[in-house]
């Protein structure tokens, strides 16, 4: 019997004993909808004995925006700012990720050059999105040092994005068919400079938490869940990959050319709350290496495809070239054609698989567009990886799982 | 990396096994899509499930599609699934009419199916027959539409300081 | 005693002499108490602007207050759905008076590029607000401006305003019941 077999009976027989025991003394907790600790808006209904929880009922779309109806009414790049705010944390993968889609229903191809910028981008907003989850489950575990100490590297992403792109955190960043413009001067310094101080700031972190013992005793064993029930609740990413399978779609799907890179993806062993402070605390580490790889392999090339029908044109040509106007007029207003078809496309996002079924008929917007959100999928496990646990153990299993409102709601 | 199925592999082996419940086959953009009579879904998935030479065992996401003008056949319900071992990845489609927009239910099958399912309903109006809990999910409990629903508009109707003429409605 | 901000003092041999109103005021601009109601994406930048870069601790609001009894200053930061708007409400009236309302960013603000059948177009519709911070999302300078044209309006507010009949009215206009004092 390995020890999280044991583990796991001992909660189901504490429970059961619990619920013997108790004669009315059960109490009800709303955990939420605005409690600090839910980073978000979300009401877990707990039946409490004492610290334990007896039973949790979930309630969700407290921050339901209607993204798939919107998207239905808008042409195909004004849906980038609403992928913005999916999974806020790491907003340009799904910027990215809604490109290439896009990208496979028009059939088109990309330079190298296009590929290992947007691995370089995307990389950088996993590390963004880690960082929040692995420091505010410090901050629930009681240690804001780590919180402050690591928002000022995040910071220094930001300013990386707002190089490329102008904005911080809804970014918007690239176009259908590459980039807007190419990295700058500036942004090769930025990155330079990032990818040497970044390393040792995040050590420092690392030993503060890793083998900490009261974070240990916090999170070994706190809302564990094993590989066979996080498959069958859809489990991806960074949550499935703590329980130990080694789902990664940048390996078993590649896109962007993550063929080239070479990285391992980190498994954990028991699916708790540790694992998954470790599983991200070593994808950000391999984030390092692919932006390394990349930023030193940057192939020379074009910074967008050559499909003139999606990509604006300068303005220098708008005003000077019929053409150049004709189709910076067609896309702006929406009118270019989109051929007919249905594709799914997934990128790992934050969270994992962030997936993107795109129906078309033909017209100036998407017929039907879901969004695949692995907060929406995996957080309905939530009650069972609770049950038999104390309420602050709760706290910490919520916050490891990185749930994001804005990815779950929609 | 290569997956280690082919389309027409999975495509043959579902019609061996279904037969005429298997209505039609097609590959767009090299991505298996089948469509199945609904009243086969159940089966058709827990098959794919059990079958260990395909172990099409995890169920990537649930979705409807709103087809107005298609009398009889006005929802599409989507399954995408997947097999981690095989790396292949396929799509399940049904169609239901408008006055008896009825599945199966495949939360037996597949526990992350729950909240799918709940979410499709909130937003088409689909009937999960067998689902534990379909209740609304993401809109209000009071809420007497399914706003996905391609005759229902997209903005607030509330809303008295926008002026139409500047918003394109 | 330490120096009062914007306080006009009368210094003499052991007493000091001030307007009782305008040190109130003071007092109360550089320690509100903020309950931050974040959501979503406002929310991150939020954080951001409570890190260390940006530390809103240097402006007296050191302590995060998620108890509505114990907070002065609401930062609704991020979308508010119909579902929630109860429960902002409700969160509002549990403050005590004196209370301020800050609204970050568009969706707070007015909906915000979500013009849908699921989410309140402003709070303004539900809870009186006294500023308005524009951006999707505003950066934390903007929040910290905004946060600064709270605190002019809070130096600035008379002792008296809360128990006015403009005021009374004004919530009245909310549906929001005053309790009796």
């Amino acid at each position: 019997m390995n020890t999280l077999e044991k583990q796991k009976s001992k909660i189901e027989a504490t429970v059961e004993s619990s619920i013997e025991t108790i004669d009315g003394d059960i109490a009800t907790l709303n955990l939420g909808p605005t409690h600090p600790s839910t980073h978000g808006i979300f009401q877990n209904v707990l039946k409490v004995d004492g610290e334990k929880i007896l039973s949790s009922v979930q309630t969700v779309g407290y921050i339901h925006r209607a993204f798939e109806k919107i998207a239905e009414r808008r042409p195909y790049s004004q849906i980038t700012p609403l992928t913005d705010r999916l999974n806020y944390c790491s907003s340009p993968i799904n910027n990215l990720g809604w490109y290439m889609t896009v990208e496979k229903l028009i059939g088109a191809e990309m330079p190298k050059r296009v590929d290992y910028m947007r691995v370089i981008i995307m990389e950088l907003a996993r590390i963004a999105d880690h960082l929040v989850c692995n420091s505010v489950i410090g901050v629930d575990a009681g240690a804001l040092t780590g919180f402050t100490y690591l928002f000022q590297q995040r910071e220094k992403i930001y300013e990386l994005f707002e190089e490329v792109c102008g904005a911080r955190l809804t970014t918007n960043l690239g176009r259908i068919g590459g980039f807007e413009r190419d990295f700058s001067p500036e942004f090769h310094r930025k990155l330079k400079d990032f990818l040497k101080d970044f390393p040792k700031v995040f050590n420092e972190f690392d030993k503060l938490l890793s083998r900490n013992r009261i974070f240990m005793d916090r999170t070994i064993g706190a809302g564990a869940i094993s590989a066979e029930r996080a498959l069958q609740y859809s489990f991806v990413g960074p949550n499935l990959r703590a329980a130990g399978v080694d789902y990664d779609v940048r390996v078993l799907n590649p896109y962007a050319s993550y063929e080239d890179f070479d990285f391992i993806i980190p498994v954990g062993t028991q699916g708790d709350t540790y694992d998954r402070f470790q599983v991200r605390q070593e994808e950000i580490r391999q984030s390092l290496r692919i932006i390394e790889q990349a930023f030193n392999n940057l192939p020379e090339g074009d910074y967008k495809a050559d499909i003139p029908e999606f990509f604006l044109p300068p303005k220098e040509e708008v005003y000077n070239n019929m053409e150049a106007l004709i189709y910076h007029f067609k896309i702006v207003m929406g009118e270019t054609p989109i051929p007919v078809g249905e594709v799914y496309h997934s990128v790992e996002g934050g969270n994992g698989e962030l997936g993107y079924y795109l129906i078309s008929d033909g017209g100036r917007s998407p017929y039907r567009l879901q969004f695949r959100r692995p907060c929406f999928i995996y957080y309905q496990a939530y009650p069972e990886m609770i049950t038999g646990q104390s309420i602050s153990d709760a706290v910490l299993t919520l916050s490891s799982m990185n749930v994001i409102a804005g990815e779950l709601d929609a | 990396m290569q997956s280690k199925l082919s389309n027409t592999a999975v495509s043959d082996a579902l019609k061996a096994k279904f037969g005429a419940a298997i209505l039609t086959s097609d590959t767009p953009y090299d991505f298996l899509t089948i469509e199945v009579e609904p009243s086969a879904m159940h089966a058709v998935i827990s098959w794919l499930k059990k079958e260990e030479s395909l172990d099409i065992s995890f169920l990537t996401n649930i979705g409807g599609v709103h087809y107005p003008e298609q009398t009889d056949r006005e929802f599409a319900i989507v399954y995408h699934l997947q097999s981690m071992s095989n790396n292949f990845r396929m799509r399940l489609k049904a169609y239901v009419s408008l006055e008896n927009p009825e599945i199966d239910s495949i939360v037996d099958i597949y526990a992350g199916a729950n909240w799918m399912e709940r979410e499709t309903f909130d937003f088409y109006g689909i009937l999960f027959k067998g689902h534990p809990n379909l209740i609304r999910i993401l809109n209000e409990d009071s809420m007497d539409y399914h706003p996905m629903r391609k005759e229902y508009h997209l903005e607030d109707a509330t809303r008295e300081d926008k002026d139409d003429r500047f918003f394109g409605r | 005693m330490g120096k009062i901000e914007d306080v006009e003092v009368i210094n003499g041999e052991g007493f000091q002499l001030s307007n009782l109103e305008k040190v109130v005021a003071s007092a109360r601009a550089n320690s509100m108490w903020p309950l931050p109601f974040a959501t979503s994406c406002c929310g991150i930048e939020y954080m951001a602007t409570m890190g260390s870069n940006y530390d809103l601790a240097r402006f007296g609001m050191e302590r995060m207050s998620f108890s509505p009894r114990q907070a002065d200053l609401l930062i609704v930061a991020g979308t508010i759905s119909k579902k929630l708007g109860p429960i902002l409400k409700q969160v509002y009236e549990q403050m005590s008076e004196p209370k301020w309302v800050l609204a970050v960013g568009a969706c707070a603000s007015s909906g915000g590029i979500f013009d849908t059948y699921s989410v309140l177009q402003g709070i303004d519709r539900i809870i009186p607000v006294d500023v308005y911070v524009p951006g999707c999302p505003p950066r934390p300078e903007q929040i910290i401006d905004g946060i600064m044209k709270i605190h002019e309006l809070v130096k600035h507010e008379s002792l008296r305003r809360r128990d006015s009949e403009e005021y009374k009215a004004m919530l009245h206009s909310y549906n929001i019941e005053i309790d009796a004092k």
